[in-house]
Protein backbone atom coordinates (compact mmCIF):
# COMPACT_ATOMS: atom_id res chain seq x y z
CA UNK A 1 0.00 0.00 0.00
CA UNK A 2 1.22 3.18 -1.00
CA UNK A 3 2.24 5.74 1.76
CA UNK A 4 -0.57 7.80 2.75
CA UNK A 5 -0.41 11.36 4.47
CA UNK A 6 -4.02 11.76 6.72
CA UNK A 7 -4.85 14.61 8.89
CA UNK A 8 -4.77 13.45 12.40
CA UNK A 9 -6.61 15.34 14.99
CA UNK A 10 -5.89 14.91 18.69
CA UNK A 11 -8.51 15.81 20.98
CA UNK A 12 -7.49 16.74 25.06
CA UNK A 13 -10.80 17.48 26.65
CA UNK A 14 -10.41 16.59 30.28
CA UNK A 15 -8.45 17.94 32.69
CA UNK A 16 -4.84 17.00 33.53
CA UNK A 17 -4.45 15.26 36.95
CA UNK A 18 -8.05 14.25 38.26
CA UNK A 19 -7.61 10.86 35.59
CA UNK A 20 -4.93 9.60 33.49
CA UNK A 21 -6.50 10.43 30.33
CA UNK A 22 -4.49 13.69 29.50
CA UNK A 23 -0.94 12.12 29.93
CA UNK A 24 -1.70 9.21 27.97
CA UNK A 25 -3.16 11.34 25.41
CA UNK A 26 0.06 12.98 25.22
CA UNK A 27 2.10 9.70 24.73
CA UNK A 28 -0.52 9.05 21.96
CA UNK A 29 0.60 12.18 20.40
CA UNK A 30 4.45 11.65 20.85
CA UNK A 31 4.46 8.25 19.44
CA UNK A 32 2.44 9.29 16.65
CA UNK A 33 4.27 12.36 15.77
CA UNK A 34 6.80 9.18 14.28
CA UNK A 35 4.15 8.70 11.74
CA UNK A 36 4.82 11.52 9.48
CA UNK A 37 1.14 12.25 9.41
CA UNK A 38 -0.53 15.79 9.31
CA UNK A 39 -1.13 15.87 12.73
CA UNK A 40 -3.21 19.03 14.79
CA UNK A 41 -4.13 19.21 18.62
CA UNK A 42 -6.74 20.22 19.84
CA UNK A 43 -7.48 21.40 23.77
CA UNK A 44 -11.25 22.73 24.74
CA UNK A 45 -13.16 22.07 27.47
CA UNK A 46 -11.31 21.08 30.91
CA UNK A 47 -8.66 19.82 28.38
CA UNK A 48 -7.61 23.58 28.15
CA UNK A 49 -6.15 23.49 31.57
CA UNK A 50 -3.80 21.03 30.29
CA UNK A 51 -1.49 23.96 28.77
CA UNK A 52 -2.09 26.31 31.96
CA UNK A 53 1.49 27.80 32.89
CA UNK A 54 3.30 27.31 36.11
CA UNK A 55 1.78 23.48 37.28
CA UNK A 56 2.85 22.36 40.54
CA UNK A 57 1.76 18.76 41.10
CA UNK A 58 4.43 18.56 45.01
CA UNK A 59 1.00 18.12 46.69
CA UNK A 60 -0.45 15.73 44.95
CA UNK A 61 2.22 13.14 44.48
CA UNK A 62 1.91 12.96 40.61
CA UNK A 63 4.50 13.83 37.92
CA UNK A 64 4.24 17.33 36.33
CA UNK A 65 4.15 16.02 32.58
CA UNK A 66 3.26 19.63 31.62
CA UNK A 67 6.67 20.61 30.88
CA UNK A 68 6.17 17.86 27.64
CA UNK A 69 3.80 20.61 26.02
CA UNK A 70 6.93 22.69 24.74
CA UNK A 71 8.50 19.78 23.41
CA UNK A 72 5.59 19.49 20.51
CA UNK A 73 7.58 21.71 18.25
CA UNK A 74 10.80 19.60 18.68
CA UNK A 75 7.85 16.66 17.05
CA UNK A 76 6.88 18.96 14.43
CA UNK A 77 3.36 19.52 15.88
CA UNK A 78 2.83 23.13 15.35
CA UNK A 79 -0.93 23.06 14.85
CA UNK A 80 -1.96 23.46 18.23
CA UNK A 81 -5.50 24.70 18.40
CA UNK A 82 -7.69 25.82 21.55
CA UNK A 83 -10.71 26.75 21.83
CA UNK A 84 -11.66 30.42 22.81
CA UNK A 85 -15.16 29.60 24.83
CA UNK A 86 -13.54 26.87 26.95
CA UNK A 87 -11.16 29.17 27.77
CA UNK A 88 -13.55 31.89 28.70
CA UNK A 89 -15.95 29.85 30.39
CA UNK A 90 -13.31 28.90 32.93
CA UNK A 91 -12.06 32.49 33.08
CA UNK A 92 -8.52 31.60 31.53
CA UNK A 93 -7.29 33.72 28.86
CA UNK A 94 -4.46 33.04 26.24
CA UNK A 95 -2.08 34.97 28.68
CA UNK A 96 -2.55 31.22 31.26
CA UNK A 97 -1.43 29.01 28.89
CA UNK A 98 2.12 28.37 28.12
CA UNK A 99 4.30 29.75 25.10
CA UNK A 100 3.89 27.07 22.97
CA UNK A 101 6.53 27.29 19.13
CA UNK A 102 8.03 25.80 16.62
CA UNK A 103 10.70 26.29 14.91
CA UNK A 104 10.35 26.98 10.74
CA UNK A 105 12.91 25.18 9.11
CA UNK A 106 12.07 26.95 5.74
CA UNK A 107 12.22 30.38 7.42
CA UNK A 108 16.09 30.43 8.92
CA UNK A 109 14.26 28.44 11.84
CA UNK A 110 12.00 31.75 12.92
CA UNK A 111 10.31 31.22 16.00
CA UNK A 112 6.52 30.81 15.50
CA UNK A 113 3.52 30.42 17.77
CA UNK A 114 1.85 26.84 17.64
CA UNK A 115 -1.31 28.01 19.82
CA UNK A 116 -4.35 29.34 17.56
CA UNK A 117 -6.85 30.46 19.27
CA UNK A 118 -10.15 29.73 17.56
CA UNK A 119 -13.88 30.27 18.47
CA UNK A 120 -16.29 26.79 18.80
CA UNK A 121 -17.70 27.59 15.42
CA UNK A 122 -14.46 27.54 13.68
CA UNK A 123 -12.95 24.62 15.63
CA UNK A 124 -16.02 22.95 13.93
CA UNK A 125 -14.99 23.47 11.21
CA UNK A 126 -11.60 22.24 11.38
CA UNK A 127 -12.63 19.00 12.91
CA UNK A 128 -14.91 18.61 10.01
CA UNK A 129 -11.64 18.50 7.58
CA UNK A 130 -9.94 15.83 9.39
CA UNK A 131 -9.72 12.30 8.24
CA UNK A 132 -9.23 10.97 12.34
CA UNK A 133 -9.96 12.29 15.15
CA UNK A 134 -8.13 10.84 18.03
CA UNK A 135 -10.70 11.61 21.32
CA UNK A 136 -9.74 11.64 25.27
CA UNK B 1 -15.72 -0.59 5.51
CA UNK B 2 -12.26 -1.18 7.21
CA UNK B 3 -12.42 -0.17 10.81
CA UNK B 4 -10.41 0.69 13.78
CA UNK B 5 -11.69 0.02 17.11
CA UNK B 6 -10.13 1.90 20.18
CA UNK B 7 -11.60 1.14 23.71
CA UNK B 8 -10.74 3.13 26.46
CA UNK B 9 -12.50 1.68 29.27
CA UNK B 10 -12.78 -0.79 31.77
CA UNK B 11 -15.34 -3.80 31.67
CA UNK B 12 -18.10 -3.62 34.16
CA UNK B 13 -17.07 0.14 35.32
CA UNK B 14 -18.10 1.56 31.84
CA UNK B 15 -20.18 0.80 28.51
CA UNK B 16 -17.45 1.39 26.42
CA UNK B 17 -16.64 -1.80 26.45
CA UNK B 18 -19.76 -3.79 25.92
CA UNK B 19 -21.07 -0.62 23.37
CA UNK B 20 -17.51 -1.45 21.27
CA UNK B 21 -18.16 -4.83 21.68
CA UNK B 22 -21.62 -4.76 20.04
CA UNK B 23 -20.02 -2.79 17.45
CA UNK B 24 -17.35 -4.57 16.53
CA UNK B 25 -19.92 -7.64 16.51
CA UNK B 26 -22.65 -6.12 14.02
CA UNK B 27 -20.31 -4.63 12.10
CA UNK B 28 -19.04 -7.71 11.11
CA UNK B 29 -22.08 -9.12 10.46
CA UNK B 30 -22.87 -6.80 8.14
CA UNK B 31 -19.58 -7.99 6.72
CA UNK B 32 -17.25 -4.87 7.41
CA UNK B 33 -13.79 -5.46 8.03
CA UNK B 34 -12.45 -4.66 11.71
CA UNK B 35 -8.66 -4.01 10.98
CA UNK B 36 -7.54 -3.87 14.70
CA UNK B 37 -9.20 -3.29 18.20
CA UNK B 38 -6.70 -1.35 20.57
CA UNK B 39 -7.19 -1.01 24.13
CA UNK B 40 -5.94 2.05 25.83
CA UNK B 41 -6.51 3.93 29.17
CA UNK B 42 -8.47 1.49 31.35
CA UNK B 43 -9.18 -0.20 28.66
CA UNK B 44 -6.38 -3.05 28.75
CA UNK B 45 -8.78 -4.39 31.69
CA UNK B 46 -10.81 -5.97 29.01
CA UNK B 47 -7.82 -8.17 28.51
CA UNK B 48 -7.40 -10.09 31.63
CA UNK B 49 -8.61 -13.55 32.28
CA UNK B 50 -8.28 -13.51 35.76
CA UNK B 51 -12.25 -11.66 35.49
CA UNK B 52 -14.81 -13.47 37.56
CA UNK B 53 -18.18 -11.63 36.96
CA UNK B 54 -21.11 -13.43 38.84
CA UNK B 55 -22.51 -16.06 36.91
CA UNK B 56 -25.74 -14.29 35.84
CA UNK B 57 -23.70 -11.59 34.40
CA UNK B 58 -21.85 -11.27 30.94
CA UNK B 59 -18.91 -12.03 30.92
CA UNK B 60 -17.16 -9.16 29.24
CA UNK B 61 -13.64 -10.50 28.26
CA UNK B 62 -14.37 -14.14 27.25
CA UNK B 63 -17.14 -12.38 25.21
CA UNK B 64 -14.12 -10.59 23.62
CA UNK B 65 -12.16 -13.50 23.49
CA UNK B 66 -14.63 -15.83 21.33
CA UNK B 67 -14.88 -12.56 18.74
CA UNK B 68 -11.55 -12.86 18.05
CA UNK B 69 -11.54 -16.17 17.86
CA UNK B 70 -13.83 -16.79 15.81
CA UNK B 71 -13.30 -13.95 13.41
CA UNK B 72 -9.16 -13.94 13.76
CA UNK B 73 -9.41 -10.38 15.21
CA UNK B 74 -6.49 -8.69 16.18
CA UNK B 75 -6.89 -7.45 19.56
CA UNK B 76 -3.73 -4.69 21.13
CA UNK B 77 -3.47 -3.73 24.51
CA UNK B 78 -1.34 -0.94 24.85
CA UNK B 79 1.91 -1.72 26.65
CA UNK B 80 2.65 1.30 28.16
CA UNK B 81 -1.32 1.19 29.48
CA UNK B 82 -1.02 -2.66 30.48
CA UNK B 83 2.41 -1.99 32.34
CA UNK B 84 0.50 0.91 34.56
CA UNK B 85 -2.47 -1.77 35.43
CA UNK B 86 -0.63 -5.37 35.78
CA UNK B 87 -1.86 -6.71 32.04
CA UNK B 88 0.78 -9.58 31.91
CA UNK B 89 1.89 -11.75 29.14
CA UNK B 90 4.59 -13.99 28.96
CA UNK B 91 6.78 -11.21 27.25
CA UNK B 92 6.05 -8.77 29.81
CA UNK B 93 6.51 -10.71 32.49
CA UNK B 94 9.94 -12.14 31.50
CA UNK B 95 10.91 -8.31 30.73
CA UNK B 96 9.76 -7.02 33.85
CA UNK B 97 10.47 -9.86 36.25
CA UNK B 98 6.63 -11.25 37.30
CA UNK B 99 5.93 -14.14 38.26
CA UNK B 100 2.76 -14.57 36.78
CA UNK B 101 0.78 -13.96 33.43
CA UNK B 102 -3.04 -12.76 33.02
CA UNK B 103 -3.23 -11.68 29.57
CA UNK B 104 -6.88 -13.22 28.31
CA UNK B 105 -6.73 -15.99 24.92
CA UNK B 106 -7.25 -13.25 21.91
CA UNK B 107 -5.39 -10.19 23.08
CA UNK B 108 -1.87 -9.22 22.65
CA UNK B 109 0.02 -6.80 24.21
CA UNK B 110 2.37 -4.23 21.83
CA UNK B 111 2.83 -0.43 21.04
CA UNK B 112 0.70 2.87 20.82
CA UNK B 113 2.26 2.46 17.01
CA UNK B 114 -0.24 0.18 16.37
CA UNK B 115 -3.26 2.70 17.34
CA UNK B 116 -1.66 5.25 15.27
CA UNK B 117 -1.17 2.53 12.36
CA UNK B 118 -4.54 1.42 12.74
CA UNK B 119 -5.63 5.27 11.99
CA UNK B 120 -3.98 5.30 8.76
CA UNK B 121 -4.51 2.31 7.58
CA UNK B 122 -8.61 2.38 7.99
CA UNK B 123 -11.46 4.06 6.68
CA UNK B 124 -12.52 4.98 10.14
CA UNK B 125 -11.35 5.14 13.83
CA UNK B 126 -14.09 4.67 16.19
CA UNK B 127 -13.45 5.70 19.88
CA UNK B 128 -15.44 4.02 22.25
CA UNK B 129 -14.86 6.40 25.92
CA UNK B 130 -16.20 9.55 27.44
Amino acid sequence: MAEQIKKFMYINRKAPYGTIYAWEALEVVLIGAAFEQDVSVTFMDDGVYQLVKGQDTSGIGMKNFSPTYAALGDFEITKIYVEKESLEERGLTLDDLQHLVWEDEDEDWAEKDSIRLVSRAELGEVLAGQDVLFNF
Amino acid sequence: MKFTIQVNEGPYQHQSADSAYFFAKAALEKGHEIYRIFFYHDGVNNGTRLTTPPQDDRNVVARWSELALEHGLDMVLCVAAAQRRGIVDDGEAQRNGKDATNIAPGFRISGLGQLIEGGVQSDRLVVFGD
